[in-house]
């Protein structure tokens, strides 16, 4: 069905950054903000609506269509601009546009003092319009379009304090990385163009999903490939190794950024584009397998990190790293809808953490190490039970939302598994249990025990105003019941959020995406499993962190200051990189291309004979000194008249 | 209105030099009048180009508008000008940069301004020709007239080795027009015409057409700059004044692809289809070297130069894929770049003029004291590295995909991966620049308190950026005026029966140009 106000979903907050991009600073700062906040509230009212009309319609005919006209057209290729709403571009607009909509009233607190607000507010704006476009393509290239411009506008954001040269490079790094990703999702792109050209029907546009999707058999023989290429890109985006690297650096933004961008939202574009093409990706067992294995063994990897961090942010950072892990992995298994679930759970929790972890770093004055903290839990009465609401939901304590997705997840691997020995679900098992320890560790270090801050600043500590703790409010108790909008039937819920998106998907491998083929009594075997690790990781953090201290430090001296420094150093990865490709390329760069052959092989070698040439001219230049103009306008003369003398005398 | 319809042609190429003509005879004294009028004759004519395109009909392809006249030799020299949808957008975009580029030297330029506005309007008559032109020789007058007056822009205007530069672009470009020129008389004496359609219907055997083709393929690969012959780039833009910079990268590379297209391809198609490897290989490594090479770079104004290789790489990729895709994004990607690095080299002369120094070090923090500018800047940077939704996006997507679809291209799939770099590379070297100019703190005290972007530069740029951004929105616009004339001149490469130097069959083309004449979403067979 046709619907002609998908369109200004995606217009209204491109008029909102529109509005305070050219405005700018001639716009008062309360303006700024109301312009932005009103912008994203349009688009979520019209997104509630559009999804309203959508779920009206009987299940299997839930697509709304708005095509403005067309894109690109060369010859075969027909590109529409073009936006498509079906359940799951529904389950995504809803989560960008209310989670957005909440970290723009955020921001109105958090960036109230800063003068750069209507340029913040004008690139939080671009990059909600962004990620509607990225989420509501009716086709691949424009979802690229989508793609490369909350690239742009996390690049915009994450150098936003752009005095500091670190933030500068943070913003770059995050560009760069995620090129090297669309790079993968470009040749993608190729790939799959090419192999549909000759199966394509008439009026039928070369990327666009519904067709791919009706042409997937045509696709058999290259889904590996594309696969592959199009999980390069999901790497970039959404921070799996081995790509990942540009996300912990990301957080020199504004926290708010850190919510929306490198959290809740634009790092789960990658699951969502695995989720739009997942009958393509089922098509190749060998490319979900490396999914399934890059996913969990992120999830996993980043965690270890996650242990060893002292800056709030970059705890949360590997956290959501590790997190999206696990939605990777989800699609890996096949278990496409519990990957989405977890995308609107954790979208729910970790903002609400983000957030958390901005009012206490708010409250105190822009100090960003748990080492300097502790006690807080007085001092922020709102700010603490929702944090720690965000804390027992991510480490998977039953009801709360991270709790039902995570195990949704986790039964689909092990299902996925199918007899052989769960690998995946032991390693989603463990990470399960670290990511309990390190959140306990992080609420312990911020808000139990003594505080360690100076005196000063401990007497300056204080609580956010209200435009920062609604929201935090409301995303609380999202996170905790958000998880009853999937409960699974074999224990005893609706799983509606599956139901509502089934008709997305393709089936999985084997696997039983869904809980459908599992027995109940396993399903609540791996439930009471993972709630006993929960409990036991966040036990062992209190523990650690609260009760006996000096345990801790005793560990630290039995295995010695190297596995810290490793986990601290995050494995040297960056190091690594920087050795391996980077580093090199630019000496590749500067000596080989540039020195040797640019300058010395081509410029004086080859050229050289001209060069002998040039300095015989010059000097022949030299000695017609005044005469240079017109001495060329007299061999141009004579040229022409002996070629036109030749001309005529062979006529 | 007769005489405008009639001889609309004549009036866009023509117009500018009468300007040209005017100044040099009655304002020679008076800078400000000669610039005014200098204006008023750029921008007349770019009122003509859009008379042109709007009065173009995009559906059949084919030479329009055409004029028509004996000129000597009994009618076998013609004065013969047409327009087709791939001169249309380049005499468009030529017409659209002349008024910038008069409007951004008006305080820039101290001395001899009327001999300087002159030498730009004579200029802009000698490209506007040289796209129009469909007569042999009428053609090769306007290319070496050209020459002329870029040789004075950059050799008298110039920076400190301007000599060096100016001799050196000349030297380079008379060595290939040499043999072009041979090139072109072997041609005469064959056909007895100078007509362009006589000689398209030439038998030549697959020998003499490697020889014709490597004579022509020379002077615009000089041109273009095709790697390894690009290396006098660089210094001519270092050495040129804004304007040079900016009609050199705008229009005057764009000279070699577009000889590539128009004459080298369709005249001598066997050769092409047997060269086009060679080619497409020098074009990927024109696109990776380039931008290995612009990442390090010290001087702005050298890196923005080594990324004209980069992208120009892309464009012949694009043209030696032999398919309607990558040529028609080849031709977009001409008009993209045209606009992108002529807006980034306007930008680099806005600076220079503030701080007299182009190079990396000098920078720093400029976004604080200058947003506008940084603004424009980051968005003209962001079309040139082809972010989706501005120009430079939709060439490199076309040339990729046409390249990738490519059947007459061995390891054509390959040569797009090893392409594709060039979007990570593009990023690499334009944001490690922009960070260096604009962010960071406000290291020296020369940085400080410079002036934002002044009304006149406003009008210089906005225009640019409304076009790269309606490019990247709405390059259908573009697509369907160049599309059809794309396949028609690429007609005589793909006409069954061309037989190869080495004598094999040419193998039949799945994504190539009769699948898709038609347009319209026609089936590949």
């Amino acid at each position: 069905m046709i619907d002609t106000s998908l369109r200004w979903i995606v217009l209204a907050p491109l008029v909102g950054a529109a509005v305070n991009g050219l405005l700018n600073r001639r716009l008062p700062r309360r303006a700024a903000g109301l312009v932005g906040c009103a912008a994203v509230a349009v688009s979520l009212a019209l997104a509630v609506r559009a999804v309203l009309r959508l779920a009206a319609l009987p299940a299997d005919e839930r697509v709304l269509t708005d095509t403005l006209g067309r894109w690109i057209a060369s010859g075969s290729l027909q590109v529409d601009a073009g936006f498509l709403l079906d359940p799951l571009s529904a389950v995504m607009i809803l989560v960008v546009t209310g989670v957005g909509f909440l970290i723009h009233v955020y921001s109105l607190g958090y960036m109230a003092h800063n003068a750069g607000l209507p340029r913040f507010f004008a690139f939080l704006n671009l990059f909600i319009g962004a990620m509607l476009v990225l989420v509501l393509a009716e086709n691949l290239p424009l979802l690229f379009i989508g793609w490369e411009g909350v690239g742009l506008c996390s690049y915009l954001l994450i150098s936003f304090w752009f005095d500091a040269e670190a933030n500068a490079d943070a913003g770059r790094k995050a560009f760069i990385t995620n090129r090297v990703g669309d790079f993968g999702a470009l040749l993608a792109m190729f790939v799959l163009g090419v192999a549909l050209l000759p199966h394509l029907g008439p009026g039928e546009g070369l990327f666009s999903f519904p067709v791919l999707r009706a042409h997937a058999h045509d696709l058999t023989g290259v889904a590996t490939l594309a696969s592959l290429l199009l999980f390069l890109g999901v790497t970039g985006k959404s921070a799996q190794i081995p790509l990942y690297i540009w996300l912990p650096d990301a957080m020199a933004g504004p926290t708010p950024v850190s919510a929306l961008i490198h959290a809740a939202t634009m790092v789960t574009a990658g699951v969502y584009l695995m989720a739009r093409l997942s009958f393509l990706f089922v098509l190749s067992p060998a490319a979900m397998s490396v999914v399934a294995g890059v996913g969990i063994g992120t999830a996993l990897f980043a965690a270890t990190i996650a242990v060893a961090q002292t800056d709030i942010k970059k705890v949360l950072a590997y956290s959501t790293v590790s997190q999206l892990g696990y939605m990777v992995a989800a699609c890996g298994v096949g278990a496409f809808a519990a990957g989405v679930f977890h995308v609107v759970t954790h979208a729910f929790f970790k903002a609400l953490l983000f957030l958390g972890a901005g009012s206490v770093i708010h409250a105190m004055h822009h100090e960003q190490d748990l080492r300097a903290m502790g006690g807080l839990a007085r001092r922020l009465p709102l700010t603490w039970p929702t944090m720690l609401a965000g804390t027992l939901a991510i480490a998977g304590v039953p009801p709360l939302a991270g709790f039902v997705s995570k195990d949704e997840i986790l039964f689909a691997a092990f299902l996925g598994a199918r007899g052989g020995f769960p690998w995946l679900w032991l390693a989603g098992f463990l990470t399960a249990g670290l990511t309990a320890f390190y959140m306990m560790r992080l609420i312990a270090l911020a808000f139990l025990g003594e505080s360690r801050a100076s005196p000063e600043a401990r007497a300056n500590v204080h609580e956010s105003p209200p435009t920062m703790t609604v929201p935090l409010v409301v995303l609380a108790a999202l996170s905790v019941a958000g998880g009853f909008l999937g409960w699974p039937h074999a224990l005893g819920g609706g799983a509606r959020l599956q139901a509502w998106l089934a008709p997305v998907f393709a089936s999985g491998h084997g696997a039983a995406a869904d809980g459908g083929h599992g027995s109940a009594g396993l399903e609540w075997t791996l439930a009471g499993v993972s709630t006993l690790i929960a409990i036991a990781g966040l036990g062992l953090g209190y523990l650690a962190y609260v009760r006996r201290p000096r345990l801790v430090a005793a560990a630290r001296a039995w295995l010695g200051g190297r596995p810290a420094q490793v986990l601290g150093r995050k494995y040297f990865v960056d190091e690594l990189y920087g050795r391996l490709i980077y580093r090199p390329l630019q000496r590749l760069a500067d000596v080989v291309c540039f020195r040797w052959v640019d300058r010395g092989l081509i410029d004086n070698l080859l050229v050289g004979g001209s060069a002998v040439v040039t300095i015989f001219t010059g000097s022949l230049l030299r000695l017609m000194q005044n005469g240079l103009v017109r001495f060329y306008a007299w061999v141009f003369a004579l040229g022409v008249t002996v070629f036109a003398v030749y001309l005529t005398f062979l006529g | 209105m007769a005489l405008v319809s009639d001889h609309i042609l004549s009036l866009v190429t023509f117009l500018p030099l009468a300007g040209a003509l005017v100044i040099l005879l009655c304002l020679a004294r008076r800078p400000t009048a000669a610039g005014w009028l200098a204006c008023g004759v750029a921008l007349a004519d770019l009122g003509l180009a859009v008379l042109l395109w709007l009065g173009y009909d995009p559906v059949p392809g084919t030479d329009q508008f055409v004029e028509r006249a004996a000129w000597f030799l009994g009618g076998r020299v013609q004065y013969h000008l047409a327009c087709d949808g791939i001169s249309l957008v380049l005499v468009l975009l030529t017409a659209l940069l002349g008024p910038l580029v008069i409007l951004s030297t008006k305080s820039s330029l101290s001395q001899r301004v009327p001999l300087f506005m002159a030498m730009a309007l004579f200029l802009q008559t000698a490209m506007i020709g040289t796209f129009l032109a469909r007569d042999m020789l009428l053609f090769y007058v306007f290319w070496e007239l050209m020459l002329i007056p870029m040789y004075f822009l950059i050799g008298i205007w110039g920076g400190p080795r301007r000599i060096y530069a100016a001799v050196k672009f000349f030297i380079f470009t008379m060595a290939g027009s040499v043999f072009m020129l041979v090139a072109i008389l072997y041609c005469w004496f064959k056909a007895g015409t100078m007509d362009l359609g006589a000689w398209l219907a030439l038998d030549l055997t697959p020998t003499e057409q490697l020889w014709l083709f490597a004579a022509f393929a020379l002077a615009f690969a000089i041109k273009v700059p095709i790697w390894p012959l690009h290396t006098w780039l660089p210094d001519a833009h270092v050495e040129a004044p804004t304007a040079g910079s900016v009609i050199l990268a705008g229009v005057l590379l764009k000279m070699g692809t577009y000889g590539l297209l128009r004459y080298a391809m369709p005249l001598f198609p066997a050769a092409a289809v047997t060269a086009a490897p060679v080619l497409a290989v020098l074009g990927v490594i024109g696109i990776v070297f380039g931008a290995l090479v612009a990442w390090v770079q010290t001087d702005v104004k050298k890196l923005v130069a080594y990324s004209s290789v980069s992208h120009l790489g892309f464009v012949v990729l694009g043209l030696f894929s032999l398919t309607a895709q990558g040529a028609t994004g080849g031709v977009f990607q001409m008009l993209a770049h045209g606009l992108s690095t002529g807006g980034l080299f306007l930008l680099v002369g806005i600076l220079y003029e503030r701080r007299h120094t182009r190079e990396l070090a000098d920078f720093g923090g400029l976004a604080h004291g200058m947003p506008a500018y940084a603004s424009v800047f980051l968005i003209t940077t962001l079309a040139s590295i082809g972010l989706p939704g501005l120009c430079g996006f939709v060439g490199e997507f076309l040339i990729l995909l046409g390249t990738f679809g490519s059947s007459q291209l061995p390891h054509a799939k390959l040569l797009v991966a090893v392409a594709a770099t060039g979007v990570i590379l593009g990023a690499i070297y334009m944001l490690w620049m922009y960070q260096k100019v604009f962010l960071g703190p406000l290291g020296s005290k020369k940085n400080q308190g410079l002036p934002d972007l002044a009304l006149r530069e406003w009008f210089v740029l906005v225009p640019l950026v409304v076009f790269m951004v309606w490019l990247g929105v709405g390059p259908n616009l573009v697509l369907a005026k160049v599309g059809p004339s794309v396949e028609r001149v690429l007609e005589p490469l793909t006409a069954p029966g061309l037989v190869l130097p080495h004598g094999d069959p040419r193998p039949a083309p799945l994504w190539a140009v009769p699948a898709v004449l038609g347009g319209g979403g026609e089936v590949a067979p």
